[in-house]
């Protein structure tokens, strides 16, 4: 017998396959590109989590004119990013620091943004991006639009001020936006049980008068039909939500953490719930696609992150002086005359 | 039985050199022995020892007690030191990175820097970590903090350029009774060049004390941290070049400053170059420059000039990384041009 596919159409439920399979890949292609001295700074994986990221966003509104639904991703939440028309171009653009990136090298990795598809980059500062979140939804709300907001944070986040402050603001305000808590189990080296005292964020959620639900979160349809629940909830009027999604970070909090404070037969007990595995097989066994099918969405998604990697290689990087440009919308900051042919800082 | 000290905190004893991270953990170690009631709390300095290692091992020496794994709050833990430290306790709290300072800019300013002055009593806490560019970092991981701070009476400001000024700076603020913001740059944590043999006792540097790294007769250099190492590269290549004699300054000490200690060489070389890694506009020059212009008019034969980071956030690539930061060119161009003026 099949499971419901929840209004999916065999080509939606290759979909959030073929979304898995495609930040999975990028990730990978990443280390590679690492591995060849192409990244600059630090690298992040989300193994074991791209199913959060991809149910997520896909239960949402996309559109590339500006009056789609907003998100704001997380490093750990590509495939949203991807979902939302994030260019993998850009994705590898970023982590090189191209001059040809969405940010002109200014910024790095997945701290990019576009309004018109509807995503807003986070910045490093952990809990700034509920209260940006909380603000871009109150204005679909003052103004009667039917849009909506999803953020994304990770477990640890959850105990900085900004993090309370504006989850408090947004439910106070009954900001139609969508927190979701992408809880790992670890904030770097850091248990849950470090930094909250719940076992649960929907112990949370009640204290600040908000719908909360906790899903598997390598479950990618049970996430897709949590947010979904949620969206619809959220759209008509029904204030903020939480939705906690539940699963393993299996990698060190960034490439170069060995993560030897974490018990490696409870990573490997995780690796049994790939959300990539796991889904496949639903794929298969309920005959929503042949391995034929996912074969090619395979071949195809490591083709593509190839491809655009390969171009990325090929741009330039930013000249050097352009670092003056853009700090204001007006006014030019002026270049050290030292950098000048200027024999004399009064010339310069 | 009590746990035996960690290998690697012990090359000081075996009169090895040290890095200036290794003198920072020796400093951090050291007081924690001396002292009970020194005790640290910052986020993943516990078990994971510290997102730079500054901290590797002392979970298992000292226990849970004295080396708090915090959740991530910086507000919250700091104003938390502050407490524990009306009640009689040290704290220094690691800012994993002081770019992420700001949460707890309410407290350090608003209530740990006026507790003095508005009769709470003393505040003998420090708050460390690293800062500083050049490592690729973007905008949230390469900041430098001093200047978010330098205008609030009631805090003193650290930041070292050497392992031996590190660890003996890092002891003084420790022991000293006032808040103390003490920046450690991360290029510097590992540089090779930087190793080297301190003095086996417990020896202090104090705080407010600026360092002559260099003695010169025609200008004077007054920077700290990174820039000491660049200025010192500009220094000797105008030496063997030019044939001109650098007096180079370390501040050490930002908050309060070492005034005498610029006015003195100034009064010696006639000549003032400010160096700092930090933005330009409200940068430490700016108040160097009218110290100087107060106590010192008369000797200048110059213009008073700085070589600074450019006024943007911290860019990520590493090309506009490079030109947003002053560079030993910058400093040799700037120097030149004062030589000759
Ligand atoms: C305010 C602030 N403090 C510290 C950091 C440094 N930091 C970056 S990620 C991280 C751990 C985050 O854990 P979590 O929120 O659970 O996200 P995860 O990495 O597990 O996805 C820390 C401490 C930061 N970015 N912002
Ligand atoms: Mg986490």
């Amino acid at each position: 017998m099949s499971e419901p596919t929840l209004g999916l159409e065999r080509a939606g439920l290759q979909d959030l396959y073929r979304s898995l399979c495609l930040t999975r890949a990028a990730e990978e292609r990443l280390e590679l590109l690492q591995k060849q001295g192409h990244v600059t700074g630090g690298l992040y994986r989300s193994l074991g989590q791209e199913a959060g990221a991809v149910g997520a966003a896909y239960a949402l509104r996309r559109r590339t004119d500006g009056t789609g639904d907003m998100l704001c991703h997380t490093i750990r939440a590509a495939g949203a990013l991807f979902l939302f028309g994030g260019e993998l171009i850009d994705y590898f653009r970023q982590y090189m620091a191209k001059g040809t990136s969405p940010t002109r090298g200014r910024e790095a990795n997945v701290h990019w943004f576009d309004f018109q598809k509807g995503f807003v980059g986070p910045v490093s500062p952990l809990g700034t991006m509920i209260e940006i979140m909380a603000g871009m939804t109150l204005s679909f709300r003052v103004r009667g639009e039917d849009r909506i907001g999803i953020v994304f944070y990770g477990d640890g986040a959850s105990s900085t001020g900004a993090w309370h402050e504006g989850l408090n603001f947004a439910a106070v305000q009954r900001c139609p936006m969508i927190l979701i808590v992408e809880n790992n189990q670890w904030a770097f080296s850091t248990p849950t049980s470090k930094n909250t005292r719940v076992s649960s964020f929907t112990e949370k959620g009640p204290g600040y008068g908000i719908d909360t639900e906790a899903v598997d979160g390598t479950d990618v349809l049970a996430v897709f039909d949590a947010v979904r629940r949620a969206a619809l909830q959220v759209r008509s009027g029904g204030g903020t939500h939480m939705i906690e999604l539940n699963y393993f970070r299996r990698k060190g909090h960034a490439q170069h953490d060995p993560q030897d404070y974490v018990d490696p037969v409870v990573i490997r007990a995780w690796e049994k719930k790939d959300p990539l595995d796991l889904y496949r097989s639903r794929l298969l066994h309920n005959e929503w696609a042949s391995e034929e099918e996912l074969m090619v969405i395979e071949e195809q998604t490591f083709e593509e992150c190839r491809v655009a990697a390969e171009a990325a290689i090929a741009e330039p990087y930013p000249e050097g002086s352009e670092a003056v440009l853009g700090v204001y919308t007006d006014v030019a900051m002026p270049h050290p005359w030292t950098r000048s042919n200027s024999p004399d800082p009064t010339l310069a | 039985m009590d746990p035996e000290t960690p290998e690697h905190l012990l090359k000081t004893k075996r009169g090895e050199p040290v890095t200036m991270l290794e003198a920072i953990s020796e400093a951090l170690f050291e007081e924690m022995i001396r002292d009970e009631s020194v005790f640290l709390m910052g986020e993943d300095i516990g078990v994971y020892g510290g997102a730079f290692k500054v901290t590797r091992d002392f979970l298992s020496f000292f226990g849970e007690n004295r080396v708090i794994d915090t959740p991530i709050a910086e507000g919250g833990f700091t104003g938390a030191a502050a407490g524990a430290a009306h009640m009689g306790l040290r704290p220094v709290v690691e800012i994993q990175f002081m770019d992420f300072i700001s949460p707890a800019y309410d407290v350090i300013t608003n209530y740990i820097a006026t507790s003095n002055y508005r009769g709470a009593g003393p505040q003998p806490l420090v708050i460390r970590g690293p800062v500083g560019g050049g490592n690729r970092g973007g905008p949230f991981h390469s900041q430098n903090v001093e200047m978010a701070f330098f205008h609030t009476p009631g805090l003193k400001i650290v930041y070292p350029s050497t392992a031996r000024d590190a660890k003996g700076l890092l002891k003084a603020s420790i022991r000293d009774d006032n808040p103390v913001i003490f920046e450690e740059h991360k290029g510097l944590y590992r540089a090779p060049s930087l190793r080297e043999v301190l003095p086996d006792d417990d020896y202090v540097v104090p705080l407010g004390e600026a360092r002559i790294v260099r003695e010169g007769t025609d200008i004077t250099i007054v920077t700290y941290g990174s820039m000491v190492h660049k200025s010192v590269e500009a220094a000797e290549t105008m030496e063997t070049e030019d044939g001109v004699s650098v007096e180079i300054v370390d501040l050490r000490t930002l908050l309060p400053l070492d005034e005498d200690a610029i006015v003195e060489s100034v009064k010696k070389t006639n000549k003032l170059l400010v160096v700092h890694e930090d933005t330009r506009t409200g940068g430490i020059a700016g108040e160097i420059a009218i110290r100087v212009s107060e106590k010192a008019f008369e000797w200048l034969d110059g213009p008073i000039l700085r070589v600074t980071a450019i006024d943007a956030p911290v860019p990520y690539s590493g090309s506009l990384e490079d030109y947003f930061l002053p560079q030993t060119d910058d400093v040799l161009k700037a120097a030149r041009y004062l030589a000759a003026y």
